[in-house]
């Protein structure tokens, strides 16, 4: 008979610390799996569009007007967040608080904005299947940015309640990480709703 | 109690005062108030395994009412519409309802126990996944019950399955049904990949997860990245039928491949997850009857993943006869021939451990090693129709009704059947009956061969599947007749394993710990087991902790009586990814009504979406947003909160 192995005292951290949990973890594989869906998406998109006849784009050359600042917006939303999780890390509250509330109304403009941008289309929902595509799409991405502006107003209310501090603030780190894939899954759908028919897509 | 951010567990050896502590720190509460709040995954792992026998046996009868109708050439038990939404709905009912389900149960209850662990990574979170699965199934069945069963095959092709072709609420049904199904598959998948990585044992560094474990946490990888892909297909076919959409109707410049597409990018590789991790029960249950380790441990793990990454590049031999370009389809083709190569890494591990072990026959055992000749008669027939011009000549006949059943069946009822005779002691604390197991046996294996090898003829003769009748050509009634007497001896054959089970849980032999003498962590607690799992976090050093003495090739050994005592909160132990080295002390959660809420309020939404009263939506996603932020709420006690404030 050898040794016996038995774990030596360590000293352990204990619960979430930090970002350092599985909840964390817990985020980031129901991210990938959001992730995927938007992928199965854009292959809806450029599957749809390579196969289809010309003519098929309902937007040749789709104005940038309201779509790209808006984009821009939503990623400048990101940096609040982070800004915002720095602020709990170094206990500045009211920097966290300012950030977070700053984020959740421009995450809101940028729902106004985009609900803008469907009324000005001249076809609806059953036009055709680049209508379906672009409505269901932008839809889908709403829907995820409407979900993150619910996370991100409870961790606005629970900030203000002083729930997180340097050590415990995992729900923070998950939440950010939550917007911050929200925010760079606009960026693909702009760029495919927006810029490939520059690029000659589907023309 | 506060806690500080840093502890150093007490290391120590078991006593009944130790126990007495952790079993009030971690017992479910009685009564109705525990029923729906526990999140105990041995709890949640037996309801699962009961549901999906439960869905077994349901898509069973439905089978088995086909198979009157098919007795013979030209009956009329069943209206063509009839034979249509028993076709799909036993399809749906077994591969989504069964199958996955089955294997979700075993890994429930199985995994904290196999990996040395309290619980799994998310309890709530695996209560959800149940409770979804439960709420899921029973809205599926309820169009079936109100005649609005799916009814274009499980597989439900556009413009088959579009409004003009198909007005009732069947599709809508089944759409929405799959679409709340695929959030347990997905949440569950998460649970398991987490619990995977984190929770594993001290020691127990990645090479010496049991094989399951690699089964299992392959298909949820696996099922995480293609479940979106059908829900996203069937949210859509519900948008094209209720919204007037385009996305599969080319009038609208729409793509009915499309469908396809999405469809078997999910489909294929979900035929790996509901047949790994019952690869993986073989592997590891095969061996314990062989008494020896199995062979080439490495290599059946790496195949289970090898088998995975191909699999993610098949889907289209599903769809040879649909006029794609040659050179496309022959890629496909030759992925599909090229899986054959994992698959028969495991045969020839499972026959090498057969053959260099000293076989205990017992009904498990016979169960797992009728397995791999199913797997090999199954696996032929599916290599052959990987060749396009093969496939051309037999698809949608009978000859891919017997392959994909020899598969499924073969690979998922066998190893399952035989899992229960192998782990019911632990679950139970008593042996199911061997002398009734024999019987369940040769009756389940005489019926399922007699009902689908000569299926394999009947589709070589060109009979078409899934049409509700057939003329009397020559041959064609005997080999049909032939197939359902097979399926009623196989379903009796069913009915004994049930009765065994019934029987065996009220009057069965006593087994204590490890009545089988088997390697694994789980057979080192007793039998059934404490709330608790483990009274002392066990530190591994092998692949077979209960072996070494035997084995005796180590010179560190498993220390399985003294370990951390995590004793004063519900706790449990997370290790690092890769090497299992102590990591963090992870703070439990209680039992939680929040997931029932939360399932209430999807369900709400979901018959709300299905009958178009919108306010019933609007009001589940109400109740949804309450129960999520309440589950979400940081709490004191899980650490998630500053300790200072209040």
């Amino acid at each position: 008979m050898g040794e016996l192995a038995v774990s030596e005292p360590v000293n352990l951290p204990v619960g979430p610390l930090g970002r350092h949990g599985t909840g964390w973890w817990g985020a980031v594989t129901l991210i990938v799996s959001e992730a995927a869906l938007f992928v199965y998406l854009l292959f809806s998109y450029f599957y749809t569009a390579a196969t289809a006849h010309a003519g098929w784009l309902l937007e040749p050359a789709p104005s940038l007007t309201r779509a790209l600042p808006n984009t821009l917006l939503l990623l400048a939303s990101s940096v609040a967040v982070w800004i915002g999780e720095r602020g709990i890390i170094r206990q500045h509250r009211s920097q966290a608080l300012l950030s977070f509330a700053l984020a959740l109304i421009m995450g809101a403009i940028f729902v106004y904005v985009q609900w803008l941008e469907w009324q000005t289309r001249s076809y609806g929902l059953g036009t055709s299947s680049y209508a379906s595509l672009y409505y269901l799409t932008t839809g889908m991405h709403i829907a995820h940015v409407l979900v993150g502006l619910i996370v991100l107003a409870a961790i606005v209310m629970w900030t203000a309640l002083g729930y997180f501090g340097p050590h415990r603030y995992i729900a923070v780190s998950s939440a950010a990480l939550y917007w911050h894939f929200v925010n760079l899954v606009s960026v693909l759908v702009f760029a495919a709703f927006y810029l490939t028919p520059y690029l000659g897509f589907g023309r | 109690m506060s806690q500080p951010e840093f502890r150093t567990p007490d290391i120590g050896i078991d006593s009944v005062e130790h126990q007495a502590r952790l079993l009030r720190l971690w017992e479910t509460a009685p009564g109705i108030r525990g029923f729906f709040s526990s999140v105990d995954h041995k709890d949640i792992g037996i309801r699962y395994i009961v549901t999906a026998f439960v869905f077994l046996a349901l898509g069973g009868i439905e089978a088995l009412v086909m198979r009157l109708q098919l007795a013979g050439p030209n009956r009329s038990l069943l209206t063509p519409d009839q034979y249509n939404q028993l076709f799909s709905t036993h399809g749906m009912t077994m591969i989504f309802l069964y199958a996955a389900p089955i294997l979700s149960g075993f890994s429930n209850y199985l995994w904290p126990l196999l990996l040395g662990s309290r619980d799994m990574a998310f309890p709530r979170l695996n209560a959800l996944s149940y409770w979804i699965y439960l709420a899921a199934g029973l809205f599926l069945y309820a169009g079936f019950l109100t005649g609005n069963g799916p009814n274009d095959g499980w597989f439900n092709y556009v413009p088959n399955a579009a409004r003009d072709y198909n007005p009732g609420l069947n599709q809508d049904f089944y759409a929405l049904g799959m679409v709340l199904l695929g959030i347990s598959t997905t949440v569950g998948a998460a649970n398991f990949v987490v619990t995977a990585f984190r929770t594993r044992a001290p020691g127990m560094s990645i090479n010496r997860m049991p094989i399951m474990i690699w089964g299992t946490l392959t298909a949820s990888v696996a099922n995480i990245l293609v479940v979106p892909a059908v829900s996203l297909a069937f949210f859509m076919l519900w948008l094209d039928r209720q919204f007037g959409t385009q996305f599969f109707d080319p009038a609208g410049g729409g793509q009915p491949m499309m469908w396809q597409h999405l469809f078997w990018i999910f489909g294929h590789p979900w035929v790996y997850a509901i047949v790994l991790p019952a690869m993986g029960m073989v592997s590891d249950g095969l061996p314990v009857f062989c008494r020896r380790p199995l062979v080439g441990f490495s290599l059946v793990a790496l195949s289970t993943v090898a088998t995975m990454i191909f699999g993610f590049g098949v889907w289209v031999h599903h769809m040879f006869a649909t006029g794609l370009p040659g050179l496309g389809l022959s890629f496909f083709s030759a992925a599909s021939i090229a899986i054959t190569i994992p698959s028969a890494v495991a045969v020839f591990a499972w026959l090498g451990t057969i053959w260099l072990g000293r076989p205990v026959i017992t009904t498990a055992f016979l169960f797992f090693a009728s397995m791999v000749l199913l797997f090999v008669i199954g696996g032929v027939s599916g290599f052959m129709t990987a060749s396009v011009p093969v496939d051309w000549q037999l698809t949608d006949t009978y000859f891919v009704v017997a392959h994909l059943h020899y598969v499924l069946i073969g690979i998922n009822v066998f190893p399952v059947v035989g899992a229960t005779y192998f782990w019911f002691p632990k679950m139970t604390g008593r042996f199911m009956n061997e002398t009734l197991g024999r019987w369940n046996f040769w009756t389940m294996f005489a019926g399922f061969n007699l009902c689908f090898l000569p299926m394999h003829l009947t589709g070589l003769l060109g009979m078409p599947r899934r049409v509700y009748t057939y003329n009397n050509y020559p041959g064609w009634g005997a080999l049909n007749l032939l197939t359902s007497i097979g399926a009623f001896v196989f379903a009796c054959g069913v009915l004994l394993f049930f009765i065994n089970v019934l029987k065996s849980a009220r009057t069965g032999a006593l087994a204590g710990k490890n009545p089988w003498d088997a390697p694994s962590l789980e057979w080192s607690v007793p039998s059934p087991p404490p709330a608790y799992n483990f009274s002392i976090i066990p530190t591994v050093a092998s692949r077979h902790p209960l072996w070494e003495d035997r084995l005796g090739d180590h010179g560190i050994v498993s220390s399985l009586d003294r370990g951390m005592l995590l004793d004063t909160h519900r706790e449990a132990l997370a290790s690092t990814p890769l090497d299992a080295t102590p990591d963090m002390i992870l703070e439990m959660p209680q039992d939680s009504f929040a997931p029932v809420l939360l399932v209430l309020g999807l369900s709400v939404i979901f018959i709300g979406l299905l009958l178009k009263v919108w306010v019933a939506a609007g009001a589940g996603a109400v109740i949804v947003i309450a129960a999520l932020i309440s589950w979400m709420w940081p709490r004191r006690s899980l650490l998630q909160r500053e300790p200072i404030h209040g």
